[in-house]
């Protein structure tokens, strides 16, 4: 019995021994580089792979080498018209649904913010829509909007499939209404990520000290004077962040659209986005040319990005 | 300018009573000092005045209108808050133009008035900076004249040097004060620090247990203290309180050789409160007792601490009382050696144990 003890004893010794044998340095090894290796996998690789095939001429599914073009696939995109009114597709998607959330997201926090019966839980369904999978919400809105089993139009009133419009073929009573489709998208974008605006506008208005307002009543100031003088400057900083977000969101915007519209009818709802997988993973598989674009539209995002951060940092230093 | 009328003024939060039903008034241009421990319910009568908390029962007059169940800013009355409530993104001018512009008054009868107060508070440097890069001091400030801008009819301050450093609030006491000399202001400030009170106030009104004690001037407070709660609030150290058993003109108080003779007019006031006889609370200021060798009263050194200009004896009368004495800083008395004192007939009170208030020598009261 005894001895059996002791050899457990010792192995254990052994095996401390061993954990101890282990430097520091080591363990940060163990943990950091696993880490690491799946990084430059799957993420500064391809960056910069993709960068160098910006350059080429190349497809994926094409038996050839990457052929160095130089700036040859930059040229051909900037000059490309049809890729500028998809750029302008993008940037009109971009001002409506990220303006309409945050008028939305800042009157729900408004909301939200007075403590009422049931406010907690009321709280918790508006953030809904922000946690389904976009590839869901895209699919169950299509069904949504159908011209005739979906909800959408017997809710605002249109119950004759003839007269009512269809969204998501922008059509209406069968005439065209070009960019009826593009406000669908909207709508639901809106729908899906108000909730988010909400959430951080939520927490500027909580984070406001209450004397501020007694202050402000005592100074005789009326509740619109302080929402401009107090609210709004006090809860800016965050709302930024949120517009921030979203609009590098819609740039980005793919998953909704595909989901909903496939870029459709035509080409009324081909985000960039959207015409960037077209353009890489069908039809022709135009590698190259669509690193090229990846990299354009990435460029745009941080010099959009970058004129915010200035505004931010202004702002907060004023503060 | 304003008189304040509180009429039966109450409040209650759920079951807990925050103010009991009072009756004060405070009269045209007066400085009063709503004055007690915290949790006594001061700040929130400071603050159903100012309509920031409504009352639960009772009216409010203000210039004998009735304001009991108007909004704030319907008031016309201005509050300085303990932490400045300085609106951050401001600077300092935005600050003080806020009332103003909140009112809608023109550019340039703004611009006028803020230099104005800027002047009268000597903050003109400060007007760019925001309020995060100020001192304390300089954030009071610009609070007051935040406060002062409007020229309303009434100031309400909430312990508006509570968040200050020690030493700097005696310059701020003193410009509140020149400040309510040259405004002529009805004030009413509220404080928990007695040294504040006694030197700002026209009038105090002591507070304790969500109920007014005292009303009166600070010497009235000091030195006629209503009962035994004023007594051992106001001045530090308090009042000393030694009960004793009174019977014909002298009191025995616990601990050897301690009778202590009461002053002639004071013997009559006694005999009838008691009926000849009855245990009586001797109370007088450390001031008010006098060393001497001759002294009735006696006791043991307990420790004593020298205060520059006097010395602060602590004597043990008996197992039970320590009391203080304010001696001359000459005169050594080390610790453990006996000391002989009287009482300044003068000086002297007498308070009822059985309903903790004093007993006056005045007829009718």
């Amino acid at each position: 019995m005894s001895s059996v003890k002791q050899a457990t004893a010792t192995g254990a010794d052994t095996r401390l021994q061993s954990h101890r044998h282990l430097s520091d340095r080591a363990i940060q090894n163990i943990f950091i580089w696993p880490t690491l290796i799946l990084l430059i996998a799957f993420n500064v690789f391809p960056l910069f792979y993709s960068l160098y095939l910006g350059f080429t001429d190349y497809s994926a599914i094409a038996r050839q080498a990457p052929v160095w073009v130089g700036f040859e696939n930059f040229r051909s995109i900037l000059n490309d018209e049809q890729l500028w009114e998809y750029f302008a597709t993008t940037g009109r998607y971009a001002v409506a649904s990220v303006g309409l959330q945050t008028l939305l997201g800042f009157g729900l926090a408004m909301l939200v913010r007075e403590k009422f019966k049931g406010s907690g839980v009321i709280t918790t369904l508006i953030l809904v829509p922000m946690m389904i999978s976009p590839v869901v919400v895209g699919l169950f809105w299509k069904l949504m909007y159908n011209p005739t089993f979906g909800y959408f139009n017997y809710l605002l009133g249109f119950t004759n499939p003839a007269t009512a419009p269809d969204w998501l073929g922008s059509r209406w009573g069968g005439q065209a209404v070009p960019g009826l489709a593009l406000w669908a998208v909207v709508i639901v974008d809106v729908w899906m990520w108000s909730p988010f605006v909400m959430l951080l506008v939520l927490s500027g208005l909580n984070a406001i000290p209450e004397y501020l307002y007694e202050a402000a009543v005592i100074d005789r100031a009326s509740s619109w004077f302080q929402f401009w003088r107090i609210t709004l400057p006090q809860v800016a900083p965050l709302l930024l962040i949120a517009i921030l977000f979203r609009t590098i969101e819609a740039f980005k915007s793919f998953d909704l659209v595909m989901g909903m519209t496939g870029g459709g009818p035509g080409t009324q709802t081909e985000l960039i986005a959207v015409n960037l997988y077209r353009q890489a993973f069908l039809g022709q598989w135009r590698t190259g040319r669509s690193s090229a674009l990846a990299y354009i539209i990435l460029i745009i995002i941080i010099a959009v990005s970058n004129l915010y951060i200035k505004y931010l940092n202004q702002m907060r230093g004023e503060g | 300018m304003a008189t304040i009328e509180l009429r039966q003024v109450e409040k209650r939060f759920g079951d807990l009573q925050a103010v009991k039903p009072m009756d004060l008034t405070i009269h045209d241009g007066e400085f009063v000092v709503l004055l007690g421990p915290s949790g006594c319910g001061k700040t929130t009568t400071l603050r159903m005045i100012s309509g920031l908390e409504t009352v639960t029962g009772g009216t409010i007059l203000l210039d004998g209108r009735n304001v009991t169940w108007l909004h704030p800013s319907e008031r016309d009355i201005a509050f300085v808050f303990q932490f400045f409530a300085l609106y951050p993104h401001m600077t300092v001018r935005q600050n003080i133009a806020f009332p103003l512009q909140a009112q809608g008054e023109s550019h340039e009868a703004i611009e006028k008035r803020v230099d104005e107060v800027v002047e009268l508070l000597e903050i003109g440097h400060l007007l760019d900076m925001r309020p995060g890069k100020l001192s304390g001091g300089d954030q009071q400030r610009v609070a007051l004249a935040r406060a002062l801008v409007r020229r309303p009819a009434a100031f309400l301050m909430d312990e508006p040097l509570g968040a200050l450093d020690a030493d700097f609030r005696e310059t701020m006491r003193a410009e509140i004060k020149r400040l309510h000399i040259v405004q002529n202001a009805t004030t009413v400030y509220v404080t928990h620090d007695q040294v504040e009170a006694m030197a700002m106030a026209d009038r105090i009104v002591v507070m304790s247990e969500a109920e007014i004690q005292q009303v009166g001037t600070p010497a009235e407070v000091y030195h006629k203290p209503a009962n035994l709660f004023v007594a051992r609030f106001i001045g530090s150290p308090g009042m000393n309180l030694v009960r004793g058993h009174y019977a014909d003109g002298v009191v025995h108080m616990p601990g050897a050789d301690n009778h202590y003779s009461v002053p002639p007019d004071w013997r009559r006031v006694l005999d009838e409160t008691f009926g000849g006889e009855g245990e009586v609370i001797v109370g007088f200021r450390p001031e008010a007792a006098i060393v001497s060798d001759e002294g009735t009263l006696a006791g043991q050194v307990y420790a004593s601490d020298l205060h520059g200009a006097y010395t602060m004896l602590h004597v043990n009368m008996n197992e039970h009382d320590i009391i203080h004495i304010r001696s001359d800083r000459l005169v050594l008395h080390p610790i453990g050696t006996p000391v002989r004192f009287d009482i300044n007939p003068e000086m002297v009170r007498f308070f009822d144990p059985r309903t903790e208030k004093a007993i006056s020598r005045e007829v009718g009261q």
